[in-house]
């Protein structure tokens, strides 16, 4: 037991460095970063941050990331449940072919999508939405949500649909009410894993959006400048992504924590 | 477990196919067009039927680029796979030190590539990066920049902190799944730890080692951002992977034909090799469930 806490130990310090580092850096004046090593800024300084939550440019990019991350973790989970339910508890003509035709769609190189998707959504007169971005990014959300949720729903067992049933239960009713809290876990999770997805993802984000929906990944780049890196405000910029993720978690965590409710159903 | 056979449960399923679909069929349908045809605009198109695929296949680019991304995913899997396992064991099982290391743990998975790429760019220099200061410390030359090697590790080490959170997350996700009931009934009939890991934990926790296996060999075969902000597909064309090599082709020459021809042969592999594992693993499954 202690050398497992030793080993966790040691991983975190490992995990966590590279983050103190970005932390350090966005506290500090691009002359500290660039005249040499400090373990601590010198004169700390929130420069950097005043500079991204004072500009409409900047603080704008993650109200959008906000807005069709939020849009897509809930159309995922909303289409992928009663389809993980499907897949868990039916037999049905090519269910396992959808299962894994579902998972190929995880497969396909974003580079090369970039210019269909482009012309479907401008097709559509769906360009730089935020709903352009969400739908996008169900391309490899759905497909997620469904495998795992299939998991976790695997795990609940049948007798507990069959007893609903028989007490007189609706199948939304038994559903909604009992269904959905049983795998409250596995939601949580899922929800995690599409928030992560779609808020991380950059190729798809910058591609489908101009202006008004310009996702915060995509504003960082502007810290290239002819003057080179604004090592600061970029190593700022990075430190805000870090913080709605860092949110989620925790609320999800217990979901987490507390695993199946199986043997006290 | 018995499953009822019901075509009806097509209806539940109908929502996910149809969003998939337009996502992705339409997409998939263009570049195959581009594929097959030399296109210069809607109206003028020839076809050229196998050529650019035979043009792509005799490339020694290609060639380099593909065996690179295969031991690049090759030793991503066994790197992350054993230790995300390990970690999810040694975390704590409740009480806040587990939420704490939950939140500390699910932190890189959190951050958008690019800054992930950002952040390693920066640590592991020699000069202004605290990473690449200690190694240098030690008394190891190493500058990521101009050393192949060193490029490689950089790029491999990242991923491992990037990525190997999200097999513990799910290890752990499974593990607290498993009730209290097996570890008393195996406490009582005297099982070793390691007894436990085999005979209990391993079996309960396939489901989601499937999908972690899955998803760390598609992700770090279609790596992109990381490498690319770090080293730029450098020194040389060390760290050209695949997808690097496939963006060089369709974005930056405009090859658009090579480029789909790419990208159907990328999709088969990854296609392959996924059904692959799906079945050796599906088929492992129930063989110790038996």
């Amino acid at each position: 037991m202690k050398g497992r806490s030793v080993a966790l130990i040691i991983y975190f310090v490992f995990l966590l460095l590279p983050i103190y580092w970005l932390v350090n850096m966005s506290l500090k004046t691009n002359q500290e970063i660039l005249s040499g090593l400090t373990l601590f800024p010198r004169e700390p300084t929130l420069a950097n941050f005043q500079t991204i939550l004072t500009d409409p440019s900047w603080y704008m990019g993650y109200v959008n990331s906000l807005i069709y991350v939020v849009m897509n973790t809930v159309i995922s989970l909303s289409v992928a449940l009663p389809a993980a339910y499907a897949f868990s508890r039916f037999r049905f003509i090519g269910d396992k072919h959808v299962f894994f035709w579902l998972l190929t769609n995880r497969m396909a190189p974003p580079a090369v999508f970039l210019l269909p998707f482009f012309q479907l959504y401008q097709a559509l007169g769906l360009f730089d939405t935020h709903i352009a971005v969400a739908l996008a990014h169900c391309l490899f959300n759905v497909p997620l949500a469904v495998w795992i949720l299939e998991g976790f729903m695997s795990g609940v067992p049948k007798e507990i649909d069959e007893t609903a049933y028989i007490d007189g239960y609706s199948f939304p009713r038994f559903f909604v009410r009992i269904f959905l809290p049983l795998i409250k876990a596995g939601i949580g999770v899922t929800a995690f894993f599409c928030f992560m997805f779609s808020w991380v993802e950059l190729l798809l984000a910058r591609t489908l959006t101009a202006t008004n929906a310009k996702p915060i990944a995509s504003t960082m780049t502007r810290t290239v400048s002819a003057a080179g890196m604004d090592w600061g405000l970029l190593a700022a910029a990075g430190v805000l992504t870090i913080v709605p993720g860092a949110l989620v978690i925790w609320f999800v965590r217990n979901y987490m924590a507390k695993g199946f409710a199986l043997g006290r159903v | 477990m018995d499953k009822i056979e019901n075509n009806k449960a097509w209806f539940l399923v109908l929502p996910v196919f149809v969003i998939v679909a337009i996502s992705a069929i339409i997409p998939l349908m263009t570049v195959v067009n581009y594929a097959f045809q030399d296109i210069f605009s809607p109206q003028d198109r020839y076809w050229v039927g196998t050529e650019w695929f035979e043009s792509v296949l005799a490339d020694d680019d290609l060639h380099g680029a593909l065996i690179r991304q295969f031991v690049f995913s090759f030793v991503i899997l066994l790197v992350e796979i054993p230790l995300g396992i390990a970690l999810a064991l040694a975390m704590p099982a409740r009480g806040w030190r587990a939420s704490l290391a939950l939140v500390l743990m699910a932190l890189p998975l959190l951050i958008p590539w690019n800054v992930v790429g950002t952040i390693w760019q920066v640590f592991a220099r020699a000069d202004i990066g605290l990473g690449g200061w200690l190694v240098n410390a030690l008394g190891i030359p190493y500058n990521y920049t101009n050393d192949p090697v060193a490029a490689w590790l950089t790029i491999v080490v990242m991923d491992v902190w990037h990525w190997t959170p999200l097999v513990v997350l799910l290890c752990y996700a499974g593990l607290r799944a498993i009730p209290d009931a097996y570890y008393q009934a195996a406490a009582i009939d005297g099982a070793s730890a390691w007894k436990v890991f085999r005979y209990i934990e391993l079996p309960k926790m396939r489901g989601v080692l499937l999908i972690a296996v899955l998803l760390r060999f598609m992700d770090s075969f279609m790596i992109y951002t990381e490498p690319f902000v770090v080293t730029g597909g450098g020194p040389g064309n060390a760290t050209t992977f695949l997808s690097i090599h496939l963006t060089k082709i369709a974005i930056g020459q405009m090859d658009l034909g090579p480029a789909a021809a790419i990208s159907i042969i990328y999709f088969l592999i990854i296609l392959t090799l996924s059904f692959v594992f799906y079945n050796v693993m599906t088929r492992m499954g129930t063989g110790e469930r038996a």
